[in-house]
């Protein structure tokens, strides 16, 4: 006996019909774009994408098809299949978005509260100002130098062509330091009435040509008051090299000036004495910056290094000449920025430091 | 140095106007101070005026006058007047009505002892110009009623302050300044010094007078004045230019050697001749020998000091002060002029050694022309003999033992080479000639001798500078040397900024103290008696007597300046500083070799010194008090604590480059901290410094915050970081395990955590305590320590086996070390 392999049902081959197919791709279209949320999205893909969708029943008539009908039928229901996973991947990623966009929107803060719970601390502008200008010269390939602050009194005073005797001496207005046993007289230490015992202690250690600056802390017995401090400030260059002249000085000077206060910054010098410089100048800097309009300023002291210091130091005068000069970094930081009190600048207060903070 | 300006006309065109004035001065390296118009210190309507009738009021307690005064209106004017030393008929200054005098004195109308007073008649002390206030000034006949009177009296003149450096010791006289401005502004000078003929030495001195001591007075020259009226008052002229330059005006005598000495700069003593007793010795003092000097004090004198003695004793401590026996007096009508000239050194030794630094002192330790003598008494003698009456004797008295003047053999290219500045040789001869050198050519040489008033040129470099300088310092191009190439900042320097930065970026704020502490400040920090730190460098002359010493810790001014904070209203502070701490050297004695300056001493010398020089480590030191994190709209905020300051020795200690592991932190007691709170923090096993929570008492006796807390580290002892190995970064997975440990409670976390890290071996990547517990579900004295622990491999990833092998491990060597075991 013969069989057919499928019976043939008309009535269940309808649902490969073209317009079954669309129907159920209009359906499920419907379906999803009615989902509102990811949730009630994948509760409807069983029903048009699952086992029991009317695609998928539409699949399992193909076989009753006649061999002619089958690849073309199959190639519509995959059609069909293919624009319903269409459209559920559309509306997933439109639902997706939509979810990050109000996830982003529920997030949203105030940036503008403040948020200062680790207070941030300063460095004191002095310090600031002096590592400035020690990077100025070390990158002109000056080195630093540094020197002790209780110094004995050869340093600060003999070596520097300041006898016993000389008048600068008792202008210096020196701490002297107390000899460790009561009664024994001078103990030979004072508090360095400047920066200088640091050239001669360069002198004596390095041999020329020397390119140093010399920041540190030094002390006079003024009263503090607006404009005077017993402790301050000062940064000193020395140069000792065969052909130094005062030109260079003024080289030196005009080049820092330039840098520290902009193109148009310049120095002058006025005749002055200082025992440890011969010929001494005091220098003013054209300050273009003052707050009351361009003007010149008294900057510092300056001068071609005595022979006598020299000799002192170990430095033949008649090979080598050399050149020195040095400013108030408190009385610089007074005027580069407006410091009205000298006390601002040693009492400690954390307002004045943090105006400045870690750069000046 | 005050001087008015119509006095440096005299001997030079000096210009009045300020403007002009001042740069004139600043560009020979004269220091201007102040230049006061005199004009402009009497405001308003101040006039000549003529008294044309006195009526002595009377009924009151002193002599009061109501005069009629023409000043050159239509009417006299009706003034009352307390003085009585002027006659109908006198010119008068007289301010009226809207005048303002020095002070703020404004003159208006007002009834007074019953009459009207439409004006003052001034005196001179009432218009700024002397000090004289006995009575009203009476003009000299010539200027006509209501005629300003200010050029009648010198206020139509300009006074000048300057600074006179050292080396400019001639700059302390009209002489001096006068010739700089002809210097400055190449104007003709006239010497004053060549207006006065000296008179020379005569058989007979002027009187009896030995000097012993010929290098301590290579000169000693005297005139005598014989019969002159010792009440004769001081032309009002002579007053009015002391006064102006500061001087106070005392008696004719004394005046005139202080006129003189502004004048010529050369300082003089008038003797009362009367007074001297035998012959007069210039020698130096002997011990236990004293004198009164001028100024009312009684001093004990030094065998260093030079003297002039009499038969009486010691009259005069020369060239400083005169003494009070000798002094010239109103009863004085014979007067001995001395103008001598003395060693500098020894003069300011003695001004130094008696604390008087008088105007005498402070010209001849800066050197006086030794010339001057036989001028300045010529020109003192004829002053006196011309207000004062009396006679100038014949005999001069001259004792003169000064070495000629050295010369000074001058390199003629030096000043160029100096300079940078291309002058030629027959510049430099016209320069130094200006100035007052003789200048002989020798070749490429110049043999220069300097000008008897310029003792501060005795080496090459001081005639260069004055090459330069009056050639004009403003010639001098600018031109950038070149240095060689340098070695960067040294790896000190370098730490220092990076510390200091870290300790900012913590949180802390800078301060910059001053090193200054006293003993109130020791006691307070509760250090006891033997404490190192106790052990300060004192200061002669400190300038507070509180803090006489120099700090040893950096904590006393740092918890000063936290107290000045948290007065002002901070309620949150944390500061820090970096600086040098002070500690003598213990064992020595005694005082530095003397060495000298002629050449370099030797190496011997220089260690020797060095040994004098006190330890002077940097610290670094941090205090912190209040909220280190505030409170806020977050929610509260967290105390300063114990660990915040261990916290900041790590930042330190990070900052300087040393490894974590390398650093330990045990419990210590050691003052100013809290016994129970204070870590002593160790690199490489040696402690560095000390951090915690301050002792409650310290807190207390210094005023500070409750639980103020501090960190003081020994930046100096901390060795310099090394160069580090890079570590193997492995990209295998770690493997985490938390053990919780239960030790008894006074096991240091820091030991268990060693104890953990040393067993686990070298697969432990990280240890990291996360949790303490004590409470009863360890038991009494005992708490538990949960560690997380991070394991990793550079090659592998590891098994559950491996990385449990490694945590069992690392639990048994606890349980050995500090006797742990797991928490159940």
């Amino acid at each position: 006996m013969t069989y057919r392999n499928d019976p043939y049902d008309p009535k269940q081959a309808a649902m490969l019909a073209q317009d079954a197919l669309d129907d159920a791709v209009a359906e499920a279209e419907k379906a999803f774009a009615g989902a509102s949320d990811l949730d009630a999205l994948a509760a409807l893909r069983p029903s048009h994408l699952g086992d029991k969708a009317p695609v998928a029943l539409a699949r399992r008539e193909i076989g009753s098809l006649p061999p002619a009908a089958k690849a073309e039928a199959g190639k519509r229901v995959n059609e069909a299949r293919r624009r319903i996973e269409g459209a559920f991947a559309a509306r997933q990623e439109d639902l997706r978005a939509e979810r990050a966009r109000r996830m982003l929107a529920e997030e949203r803060v105030d940036v503008t509260l403040p948020w200062d719970r680790r207070p941030r601390g300063a460095r004191h502008p002095l310090t600031t100002l002096m590592e400035r200008i020690e990077d100025l010269f070390v990158g002109m390939g000056y080195e630093v130098a540094e020197g002790p602050e209780v110094e004995l009194e050869w340093y600060n005073f003999d070596a520097l062509n300041m006898a016993p005797d000389h008048p600068a001496r008792t202008m210096m207005d020196t701490f002297f330091v107390a000899a460790a046993e009561v009664g024994a007289g001078e103990s030979g230490l004072v508090l360095r009435t400047h920066t200088s015992p640091v050239q001669a202690r360069t002198m004596l250690t390095r041999e020329p040509p020397i390119y140093v600056v010399c920041p540190g802390r030094v002390y006079r017995t003024d009263e503090l008051d607006a404009t005077h401090t017993p402790v301050f400030h000062q940064v000193e260059g020395l140069v000792v090299d065969r052909g130094i002249t005062m030109a260079h000085l003024k080289g030196t000077l005009d080049h820092f000036a330039r840098q520290m206060f902009g193109a148009d910054a310049r120095t002058r010098w006025r005749p002055s004495y200082f025992p440890f410089t011969e010929p001494s100048a005091e220098f003013d800097l054209w300050f273009p910056q003052h707050r009351d309009g361009p003007r010149w300023v008294e900057w510092g002291g300056c001068g071609m290094v005595n022979p006598r210091v020299l000799r002192a130091c170990g430095v033949d005068p008649d090979e080598y000449s050399g050149f020195a000069f040095g400013m108030g970094i408190e009385r610089t930081l007074m005027f580069r920025h407006g410091v009205a009190d000298m006390r601002d600048m040693v009492e400690g207060d954390v307002r004045f430091s943090r105006a400045f903070g870690m750069e000046v | 140095m005050r001087v008015p300006v119509s006095w440096l006309r005299e001997f030079v065109a000096a210009p009045t106007d300020p403007a002009t004035l001042e740069p004139a001065l600043v560009r020979v390296g004269l220091e201007v101070e102040e230049i006061t118009d005199l004009a402009s210190t009497v405001t308003g309507p101040l006039v000549v005026g003529r008294v044309v009738r006195i009526t002595e009021l009377t009924g009151f307690k002193k002599p009061i006058r109501h005069c009629l005064v023409e000043v050159g209106e239509a009417e006299p004017r009706s003034i009352v007047c307390g003085a009585t030393n002027f006659a109908e008929g006198d010119l008068v200054v007289v301010a009226l009505p809207g005048a303002v005098l020095p002070g703020g004195f404004a003159i208006a109308s007002r009834k007074t002892y019953g009459q009207l007073s439409d004006g003052m008649i001034c005196s001179g002390r009432e218009l700024g110009i002397s000090e004289d206030h006995a009575g009203i000034l009476v003009l000299p006949a010539g200027p006509r009623p209501g005629e300003d009177a200010r050029p009648r009296v010198g206020l139509d003149d300009v006074v000048v302050e300057l600074n006179i450096t050292p080396d400019r010791g001639y700059c302390f006289s009209v002489r001096g300044i006068a010739r700089e401005l002809a210097h400055s502004l190449g104007l003709p000078f006239t010497d004053p010094a060549s207006r006065y003929a000296p008179a020379v030495a005569t058989e007979r001195p002027a009187y009896p007078l030995r000097v012993e001591d010929t290098v301590g007075c290579d000169r000693y020259y005297g005139r005598l004045v014989r019969g002159t009226d010792p009440l004769a008052p001081s032309p009002e002229w002579m007053r009015r230019r002391l006064t102006q330059a500061g001087v106070r005006a005392i008696s004719l005598a004394v005046d005139i050697t202080n006129y003189v000495m502004l004048e010529l700069g050369q300082p003089m003593h008038a003797f009362d001749a009367g007074a001297l007793r035998g012959e007069v010795v210039v020698r130096r003092a002997r011990p236990g020998e004293r004198l009164t000097t001028l100024d009312g004090q009684e001093r004990a004198l030094d065998p260093g000091d030079l003297v002039i003695a009499d038969d009486s004793g010691v009259i005069s401590l020369a060239a400083i002060m005169g003494g009070r026996t000798t002094e010239v007096s109103d009863a004085t009508t014979d007067v001995l002029f001395e103008a001598a000239h003395w060693d500098p050194a020894t003069v300011a030794r003695a001004a130094r050694r008696h604390r008087l630094p008088s105007e005498a002192s402070k010209r001849f330790e800066r050197g006086v022309d030794p010339v001057l003598p036989p001028i300045a008494a010529a020109r003192a003698v004829a002053l006196l003999v011309e207000y004062g009456g009396g006679e100038a004797t014949p005999e001069v008295l001259d004792i003169d033992h000064r070495r000629p003047a050295a010369t000074i053999t001058l390199e003629e290219s030096l000043p160029a080479r100096r300079a940078g500045v291309p002058y030629p040789p027959e510049r430099v001869v016209a320069l130094l000639a200006e100035v007052g050198c003789a200048v002989a050519p020798a070749g490429d040489r110049l043999e220069v001798t300097p000008p008897t008033w310029r003792p501060d040129l005795t080496d090459p470099a001081d005639l260069v500078e004055e090459v330069v300088r009056l050639d004009g310092y403003d010639r001098v191009p600018s031109l950038l040397p070149l240095a060689p190439a340098g070695r960067g900042l040294t790896r000190q320097q370098r730490r220092r900024r990076t510390v200091g930065r870290a300790l900012a970026e913590a949180g802390y704020t800078e301060a910059l103290n001053y090193p200054f502490v006293g003993p109130a400040d020791l006691a307070a920090l509760g250090l006891p008696a033997d404490d190192p730190r106790r052990a300060v460098l004192r200061l002669v002359n400190p300038i507070s007597e509180q803090e006489p010493a120099l700090r040893t810790s950096l904590l006393p001014p740092l918890l000063a300046t936290l107290r000045r904070n948290v007065g002002r209203g901070q309620r949150e502070v944390a500061l820090f500083e970096l600086g040098a701490v002070f500690r003598p050297r213990p064992g020595v004695t005694g005082v530095p070799p003397r060495m000298g300056v002629e050449e370099r001493p030797t190496p011997a010398q220089l260690a020797t010194a060095e040994g004098f020089v006190p330890e002077q480590p940097w610290h670094a030191a941090v205090v912190l008090a209040g909220d280190v994190e505030p409170a806020g709209w977050w929610g509260g905020g967290r105390p300063a604590g114990w660990a915040d300051a261990v916290e900041a020795a790590r930042t330190v200690l990070a900052a300087a480059g040393i490894a974590a592991g390398r650093v330990e932190v045990a419990a210590a007691e050691y003052a100013p901290w809290h016994p129970g709170r204070c870590a002593e923090i160790r690199v490489d096993g040696r402690a560095v410094g000390h951090a915690g929570e301050l002792h409650p008492a310290v807190c207390a006796s210094a005023e500070l915050p409750r639980r103020t807390c501090a960190m003081e580290l020994d930046l100096d002892a901390v060795p310099l970081a090394e160069v580090v190995a890079a570590p193997a970064i492995s990209a295998f997975p770690p493997a985490l395990i938390d053990v919780a440990l239960v030790v008894g409670a006074e096991v240091p976390a820091a030991s268990v955590q060693r104890a953990l890290a040393s067993g686990a071996g070298d697969l432990l990547e990280a240890v990291r305590l996360f949790d303490v517990y004590a409470g009863a579900q360890v038991g009494e004295g005992r708490k538990s320590l949960a560690y997380k622990l991070t394991f990793r491999a550079p090659d592998r990833t590891l098994t559950v086996e491996e990385a449990v092998a490694a945590r069992d491990a690392a639990v048994a060597e606890a349980a050995r070390a500090v006797g742990a075991c797991l928490r159940g």
